[in-house]
């Protein structure tokens, strides 16, 4: 049924809200504020009862896919399981009531905070943190603001930053908004770095190469060390983009494979809920010669082992945001980790690198995987062979809705035609693995003889296929009241 | 505790159809000398019930007994339960950012109308569905403010957070970018430092309103200023005050960012709130962050998709509008909840109880003796700053928090100028007989 905008219901003089009288007494004699500033029409807002509201959104909810009701595949994004006790943990009242310039206060988030830190060293094999950045992107802005400092201090600017052509688009976003040109570096056929074309590039004036480690093929940059040393002998920097840390937790560590500055996403990696687009955060690990730059302040520990939040820091980057972080996000991560363990993290990543190749072996004969028989914690088919069929992989896609499965990330890397980019995640059962592998194997049958069906698909939602170039053209970005 | 699924025979069955012997096979791509080799070293792994009392045992040492007059930008709220409600539902919770609109609806529809109610109530004609928080939409702001008009100066009002202004100075570090400060007298904006500034061929001007020591300034008169001079006009705003206060949009500024906080989200030691920035549509193709756009699907029917994303870093790469990727839906999601219950009438009686409650303690508190409103007659909405005679801010707090008491921040952490000074916020929340007890703490250790 199709749901009413908020502000195609209710009635004038409904109401929802519930506050106190003024307790106060308020000057007759004078105006708290002068009328140049004061509105008096009141601010346009729906008039809804709350029976309606909750209604309204409750309904909406249920329109969405997620990873609480859906096998949801979508690679480089790790939808595995969010555990329900890490949200309650979340919201205990002595974290969410916290103010943040009252840490004498908040003794046990400092504590988090500060465990939180060690523990993600010890899983990136790297020396200092910074829990501050919001979400991954923020974190690579963290990261390379931190190697241009490095840089500003350790013999002068320099001017580029390398990137991989399989890289995530955050990454030449963030070195541009870094001040970095970016030097595009292709890949081999065996879909890792070209080394080749990554040496032509080394120069003195590259800052930093941003490598992500397994890439987005879901393949292990066996290259890295060397690239590392190769990066270091220029003067420059090793950054890692953390987005595929599911693979390798526990199994490898970046500071061990020569890795200077890495982010890690919580919200994929350590199982925090991806909220319909956040907030998550993207912390920040670096090696000693780093540490001095990170963000202000840092949380460390004094000599009795108390932690506090450190902004004596003369040679920070500044801050990248208010406060401190995404406490929610963090404390739910610190309760993930701790859950699992050295050992559960561990199994963790064997167990999506288990699933993923065998969803690759299961998929192979119909969505070939142009870059090799094995991966990591995910894979990167192609489409390509539906072509012939006037098929395409937005169509599968499509299909897979009508089956309840939400779609691969299709398209990326750009490296890859008709891409179908799959992470099953550890979290997923062998069942639900055949399931997506029978469904998958039968709309490439269906590709073949009812082609129509993958055309129009999705054909059981409640919506289908939206002329999104058409809304783009002639963008309608807020509601506006009928004309009368 | 462990979320894994399978069981040996399983695990044996889908090695068979890999072809492998192990799991450990499957790692093969890792060069030996590039793996640990050793287990991690972290605490040992906790069940359900073992973790909840530890983080129950962490939480207990947050203390929230405490009478707490702090603002500075994260504030105490009344959130209404229909906004945890809402937002605790594993739908919007557990999905990812809307790019399959068909598996999306409800996380679209929902961002068009939070778009829609944050235009409501700016005034503006376009808002993204969220930046990560006031201070780096501020920041994202002002490079938007460069892409428009190419102008490499920007002024920065003198009541701009601190830390605003910090991230501010860390986000445009590499943009080539200067930036002038707009002074202030009283309080209030100076109009020759302001003139001075505008005379440079400057491309923004940032604004707080309310600023950081609560005062509120006459946006529209910025704006005029702003405009003879070719300059954009960015207003921070107080999402709160717009229940009250005229609609930065209309009063003419060009780009409104704030933090959005106030609407249902805990404080939550600063994080996560969520930015906002809303626009003229003139302007959209330089916004920074995802858009939500009305769309027709195939039998006609209305809904909404992710809309002009070629501004965006998955297309345009190093030549995006921003780096931003992933956002602060959730954050959005329940802005959107509280704007619905609240209302018109509902946003305007917590505005009103605000201005009438900060006026009541400021009014009280200036009546004692050795204390004094800082900037005046300054025209201020739920916050202001006091000055002490005789005690420091911070000796003063430490004294008050010993009666269990915070009287708010000391704002000589941010300027020695302020070491006197204590910023207090009193949001409608605080009740008389709190204000009271604030008033009659602070009376017995402020000597005359």
């Amino acid at each position: 049924m199709r749901e009413p905008l908020i502000f195609e219901m209710g009635r004038a003089g409904r109401r929802a809200w519930s506050l106190p009288e003024c307790d106060v007494p308020v000057p007759s004699d004078r105006q708290l504020l002068p009328p140049a500033l004061r509105e008096e029409m009141l601010p346009p807002l729906p008039e809804a009862t709350l029976r309606d509201l909750v209604g309204h959104f409750t309904r909406l909810s249920q329109k969405n896919f997620c990873v609480d009701t859906h096998f949801y595949p979508l690679g480089s994004c790790t939808m595995k399981f969010n555990p329900k006790v890490n949200d309650v943990a979340a919201s205990l009242a002595g974290f969410t009531e916290a103010h943040p310039y009252a840490p004498e206060r908040a003794s046990g988030l400092l504590e988090i905070l500060a465990s939180l830190g060690e523990m993600l060293c010890e899983i990136t094999g790297m020396d200092a943190a910074s829990l501050q950045p919001a979400a991954g992107a923020h974190g690579e802005l963290t990261g390379l603001l931190a190697v241009q400092a490095y840089h500003a201090l350790n013999g002068g600017r320099r001017k580029f930053a390398l990137v991989p052509d399989s890289a995530h688009g955050t990454n030449p976003a963030s070195c541009t908004l870094a001040g970095l040109d970016v030097r595009a570096v292709k890949s081999g056929r065996d879909g890792l770095v070209d080394m080749k074309s990554f040496r032509k590039e080394l120069s003195r004036d590259v800052a930093v190469m941003m490598i992500t480690n397994p890439n987005t093929l879901g393949l292990f940059e066996k290259d890295v060390r060397e690239i590392s040393r190769a990066l270091h002998d220029f003067g420059a920097l090793l950054y890692m983009d953390g987005a595929n840390l599911n693979a390798i937790m526990g199994v490898a560590r970046p500071g061990d494979f020569g890795v200077d500055v890495m982010h890690l996403n919580l919200h994929k990696t350590f199982a925090t809920p991806h909220g319909a687009g956040g907030p998550g955060a993207g912390p920040v690990t670096v090696k000693n010669v780093l540490a001095p730059f990170l963000p202000t302040p840092v949380v460390r520990r004094d000599a009795s082992g108390r932690a506090f939040l450190d902004a004596d820091r003369p040679h920070s980057i500044g801050k990248m945001r208010t406060f401190y972080g995404n406490m929610g996000v963090l404390v739910r991560a610190y309760a993930y980790i701790r859950s699992l363990g050295a050992k559960g993290l561990r199994e963790a990543a064997e167990h999506a690198v288990l699933n993923a190749n065998y969803l690759l072996k299961k998929l192979a004969g119909r969505f070939p995987v142009p870059h090799g028989e094995r991966c990591m914690h995910e894979f990167v088919a192609t489409g390509e062979p539906l072509l012939k069929h006037g098929v395409r992989t937005l169509d599968v896609a499509k299909r897979l809705i009508d089956f309840g499965v939400h779609p691969p990330t299709i398209y990326f890397p750009l490296i890859v035609k008709e891409a179908l980019m799959v992470e099953p995640t550890e979290t997923e059962s062998k069942e639900t693995l055949d399931r997506f592998a029978n469904i998958c194997l039968r709309i490439a049958e269906e590709a073949e003889k009812t082609p129509e069906v993958l055309k129009t698909a999705p054909n059981t939602t409640e919506f289908s296929r939206f002329d999104e170039v058409a809304a783009a053209r002639n963008p309608r970005l807020t509601w506006k009241p009928p004309v009368p | 505790m462990s979320y894994l699924p399978h069981v040996p025979g399983e695990i044996r069955s889908m090695l068979d159809t890999v072809g492998v012997e192990a799991i450990s096979e499957l790692f093969d791509c890792i060069p030996p000398d590039l793996r640990l080799g050793r287990e991690l070293r972290l605490p040992p792994a906790l069940s359900e019930p073992e973790l909840t009392a530890h983080l129950r045992e962490l939480a207990s040492k947050s203390g929230t007994d405490v009478l707490s007059f702090l603002g500075a930008g994260c504030y105490d709220h009344f959130i209404p339960a229909a906004v945890d409600a809402i937002a605790s539902r594993g739908e919007f919770l557990t999905a990812y950012t809307p790019y399959q609109p068909e598996a999306s609806q409800g996380s679209l529809q929902t961002f068009f109308e939070y778009q829609t109610l944050m235009c409501q109530l700016t005034g503006c004609e376009v808002s993204n569905t969220s930046m990560y928080d006031g201070a780096s939409a501020a920041a994202e702001a002002v490079l938007m403010g460069l892409n428009i008009n190419g102008r490499k100066r920007a002024a920065i009002d003198e009541g701009l957070h601190p830390e605003y202004r910090s991230v501010l100075q860390t986000y445009v570090r590499h943009q080539g970018m200067e930036l002038r400060t707009v002074r202030h007298a009283n309080g209030c904006v100076d109009g020759g430092s302001l003139k001075e500034a505008l005379s440079e061929e400057v491309g923004t001007l940032v604004v707080q309103s309310p600023d950081f020591f609560g005062t509120v300034h006459d946006l529209r008169a910025l704006a005029d200023a702003a405009r003879a001079a070719g300059t954009l006009l960015i207003a921070v705003v107080d999402p709160i005050s717009l229940g009250l206060l005229r609609r930065p949009g209309e009063e003419g500024a060009d780009i409104v960012v704030g933090e959005g906080q106030a609407l249902g989200i805990p404080m939550s030691f600063g994080g996560p709130g969520f930015g906002f920035l809303a626009t003229r549509m003139e302007h959209v193709h330089r916004m920074p962050g995802r858009l939500v756009g009305e769309a027709t699907d195939r039998r006609g029917k209305r809904g909404y998709v992710l809309t002009l994303q070629a501004r965006e870093q998955h297309i345009r790469r190093g030549r995006a509008t921003s780096n931003i990727c992933t956002n602060h839906g959730l954050s959005a999601i329940r802005a959107a909840v509280y704007l619905s219950v609240m209302g018109p009438e509902g946003l305007r009686q917590v505005a009103e109880l605000c201005l009438a409650k900060a006026h009541y303690a400021a009014d009280r508190l200036s009546q004692l003796p050795g204390v004094s409103l800082r900037f005046g007659d300054a025209p201020f909405f739920k916050e202001f700053a006091i000055d002490l005679r005789g005690v420091s801010g911070r000796e003063l707090r430490a004294r008050l928090l010993k009666r269990g008491i915070d009287p708010g921040l000391d704002l000589g952490r941010f300027d020695p100028l302020f070491e006197n000074s204590l910023l207090v916020a009193v949001t409608e929340r605080r009740t008389r007989e709190e204000i009271d007890r604030l008033v009659e703490a602070v009376r017995r250790e402020v000597s005359p």
